[in-house]
């Protein structure tokens, strides 16, 4: 790998929420929870202290996926579904980067679902956030795979989607997620921290942030009044942390499940050179 | 195999030359196999006309490779004394039919094997002393025990004396020479060719007849401080190596046709954000799933047209089992240079032949990534430049932050979806491809004379053959053995191709993919001829060269 040199630790200015973002003005609808996600980002960066230039977040298609331009820090905006594919190469070739992944509901879940599945499964030290709107929002309106079986505002499927919603903090728990938290785009303090404790703890992380839709999904304005912090603790207990999911009405937020895998490292000893490698080749 | 690749190894030994190429049917394990080996005191470019010498275990399994065994009368067919007679298609060829009684011959030899017998037989008959061998067995078979080991060499010395009697025809003249040689598969060798170009970033899936690659990259990877990611599947395979080569480590994947299949929207990735990667295809039947484990030139339409949008990238395609090194390397540099991605075509054939070959050299090539400096200002990632080429900033690089991006952007890297925009993006990525200089490398052009054979990928060793067989016989026929199918290189073939009254295409493909590209992009000669089969068949020198001076 690229030997990169220690970042001095002293000298570095402190860098405030403001200094992570763009001056590219987003995309979003007026009142969308991405808003507030983005600020969650780039307090989370200040917080956490990381140089711009050490940090990277990749991104595939939808309208949260848009998040990288809006920051100052490295960015990859990929092809839809691939974001955490892409995240697991340049973390894995690049261990001394800070690397968030972020998308949608529909990118992370359903054209990305068996990234989703892998990269828990992996574990290796990456922070995806998930801006969950329960609806795909650049294509106009359609249901997502966290979309409610009954949801009949879509013309594809006017009668409702008739589909089981995807529970995402379940699945990551059984996949193999080493950090398993939900936040709530209307508490941007509170997801801030999520993303700092994600970042910290060492292996996949990942934050389900319900994100409201103002455009395609008004009723989500009620999200308010449903959400409300977990009554538990976290927990390293995965029968516990399952439990406690599968009780769940979607709507509690705060850390589910704190594992204690250790995160994927590749090894990075160079005992050869190419000239000696080459060499079982000799009759 | 096991038996294959020991004879091989030891007429390397020896100081021959040789390949050796395998071919299965569709079983995980067992089932039948055949190592077709073809040996001689010069250098070996292609699986030849016909077998001199086969020894068939039993009869229902050679039967299956009936298509790709072709006997004469001067062929010698040895068999196992309890096989029965040999089937019509081998005493209808001519060939001399003898028996061996291998079973009475392993009676006094507890644990020693047929495969073995046959080896020490075929070795006799090349001309190998028994010396040679002892060696080879011993290095194949040193993990299961001394006792195997003494069997062995019972067995191969058994086979050995029993070979006197069928003549020594077919012996050759074995030098001794072997320094500088290399035992080398394809597959090996653009494992090579990927780390001498600098690659220390690999993910992919395993698929057929691509998995040698990785399978020799994983351990060979991390000796060098990189690192080999088994992914699951291939549309993270791309982005994961989009992903490492974003970092600044050069990264490649490798896969078949199925796998670049699904590659492809990726590929648009890589090639719209300037990120570069190489994508390697081993080239198997196709369409669909088609047959993983056979050889066929069939993707050269999907490397070339498969991407949606205005895509100027690069395809390369190896020649030889050597050639697989220098094309990766080069393959490598060109993606890194040009940032953008490199689709390498080699094939079953290349992939999983072994051979003995002269230590490729390393090819010397000036270029590489250009970067942008520490602390640079006011950095814009697709800058419009002359060359087409813009700095790129790896992450680490205070000043440089930028969002690669798949949307059309503005220089600075911002989504735009402006006709000037498009058009300045698309003018750059086309700029920096067509600019570039090529070099000897886009083809091999040997021979001066007024028939050119066009060719590419595998069916240049058969071809490179005719050529030695029509320079003796008088004629010198030009070969042209395209290395870089994209971007045609239009003004070096019309030199290449000066002279030339009539072209002979030689390709593996049914539905004449390389002609139809070569009618595309190139000024042909007045007289074409295109000779072209369907995988799995081998091409057979033989049939070219009929093609070549019959004209039909």
């Amino acid at each position: 790998m690229t030997a990169i040199a220690a970042r001095a630790t002293e000298g570095v200015p402190h860098l405030e929420a403001r200094d992570y973002k763009s001056d590219y003005k987003p995309i979003w609808c007026p009142g969308c929870g991405d808003y507030s996600v983005l600020t969650s980002i780039t307090r989370a960066l200040s917080v956490l202290g990381v140089p711009r230039e050490e940090a990277a977040i990749i991104s595939g298609i939808g309208c949260s996926s848009r998040i990288p331009a809006y920051t100052s820090i490295y960015g990859f905006h990929g092809v839809h579904g691939r974001a955490l594919a892409l995240a697991t190469g340049l973390k894995i070739a690049r261990p001394d980067l800070t690397v968030l992944a972020a998308g949608g509901d529909g990118d992370g879940f359903s054209i990305g679902g068996n990234h989703f599945l892998h990269a828990c499964r992996r574990n290796v030290d990456l922070t995806y956030i998930v801006m969950d709107n329960q609806v795909y929002g650049m294509t106009k309106g359609q249901a997502s795979p966290t979309t409610a079986s009954e949801w009949e505002g879509s013309k594809l499927t006017p009668h409702g989607t008739g589909v089981s919603p995807f529970q995402p903090l379940a699945v990551a728990l059984a996949a193999g997620a080493n950090f398993i938290a939900r936040g709530f785009s209307g508490d941007p303090n509170g997801v801030a921290k999520l993303i700092v404790e994600g970042v910290r703890h060492p292996g996949f992380s990942f934050i389900q942030v319900l994100s409201r839709c103002v455009t395609y999904r008004p009723e989500q304005v009620d999200w308010r009044k449903m959400v409300r912090k977990s009554e538990h603790e976290p927990t390293p207990n995965l029968a516990r942390a399952a439990k406690r999911m599968m009780a769940d009405d979607g709507f509690s937020l705060g850390v589910f499940y704190l594992g204690e895998r250790p995160a994927y490292l590749p090894p990075t000893a160079t005992d050869k050179t190419v000239a000696e490698v080459e060499k079982q080749f000799e009759l | 195999m096991t038996a294959g690749q020991m004879l091989l190894d030891s007429a390397a030994r020896a100081g021959l030359h040789g390949i050796m190429t395998r071919s299965l049917g569709p079983q995980i394990r067992g089932g039948e196999a055949a190592a077709f080996l073809r040996l001689s005191s010069s250098d070996v470019s292609s699986g030849g006309d016909r077998v001199d010498l086969l020894f068939a275990f039993d009869w229902l399994s050679t039967e299956r490779f009936a298509a790709e065994i072709a006997l004469g009368p001067e062929s010698l067919v040895l068999s196992a004394g309890d096989a029965g007679s040999p089937p019509e298609w081998i005493t209808e060829s001519g060939a001399c039919c003898e028996t061996l009684p291998i079973k009475e011959m392993l009676s006094e030899i507890p644990g020693g094997r047929p495969n073995m017998v046959a080896l020490g037989v075929l070795a006799r008959l090349v001309g190998l002393e028994q010396g040679s061998l002892q060696p080879v067995i011993e290095r194949a078979l040193r993990r299961k025990g001394p006792e195997a080991l003494a069997a062995s060499a019972a067995a191969v010395g058994a086979g050995f004396d029993a070979s006197d009697a069928f003549g020594a025809a077919h012996r050759l003249d074995a030098n001794g020479k072997t320094a500088g040689r290399w035992n080398i598969s394809g597959n090996e060798a653009i494992g090579l060719g990927a780390l001498r170009g600098g690659v220390r970033f690999v993910a992919a899936y395993p698929i057929t007849p691509a998995t040698e690659i990785l399978e020799w990259l994983a351990p060979n990877l991390e000796h060098l401080g990189g690192e080999l990611v088994q992914a699951e599947d291939e549309l993270a395979s791309i982005n994961m190596i989009i992903g490492g080569s974003f970092g600044g480590v050069p990264s490649l994947t490798a896969t078949s046709g199925p796998g670049l299949a699904l590659m492809i929207e990726a590929l648009g990735l890589s090639l719209a954000s300037e990120t570069p990667i190489v994508v390697i295809d081993v080239q198997r039947g196709g369409p669909s799933t088609g047959i993983p484990t056979k050889s066929e030139q069939t993707d050269l339409n999907i490397a070339l047209y498969g991407l949606h949008g205005d895509a100027p990238h690069i395809v390369t395609a190896t020649n030889s089992v050597a050639d697989c090194v220098q094309t990766t390397q080069w393959s490598v540099h060109l993606a890194e240079t040009l940032q953008c991605p490199v689709i390498v075509l080699t094939d079953q054939l290349l992939g999983q032949m072994r051979a003995i070959v002269d230590r490729p050299p390393e090819l010397k090539l000036a270029g590489g990534r250009e970067i942008a400096p520490a602390g640079v200002s006011n950095y814009q990632r697709y800058a419009v430049t002359k060359s087409g080429i813009s700095p790129m900033a790896i992450p680490g690089t205070a000043g440089g932050e930028y969002v690669a991006d798949g949307l059309e952007h503005t220089p600075a890297g911002r989504p735009s979806s402006q006709a000037e925009d498009h058009l300045a993006q698309l003018d750059k990525r086309q700029r920096k491809l067509d600019g570039h200089d090529y070099g000897d490398l886009w083809a091999d052009v040997e021979g001066e004379g007024d028939i050119a054979i066009i060719t590419w990928g595998s069916c240049t060793g058969p071809a490179r053959e005719v050529r030695a067989r029509a320079l003796a016989q008088g004629l010198d026929p030009r070969l042209i053995s395209l290395r870089l199918l994209s971007p045609p290189q239009t003004e070096r073939f019309r030199k290449a191709i000066e002279g030339v009254r009539r072209a002979l295409i030689v390709e593996q493909s049914h539905s004449r993919q390389f002609y139809h590209y070569l009618r595309a992009f190139y000024d042909l000669p007045p007289e074409v001829q295109v000779f072209n089969r369907p995988g799995p068949l081998p091409i057979r020198p033989g049939q070219v060269f009929e093609a070549l001076v019959n004209g039909s």
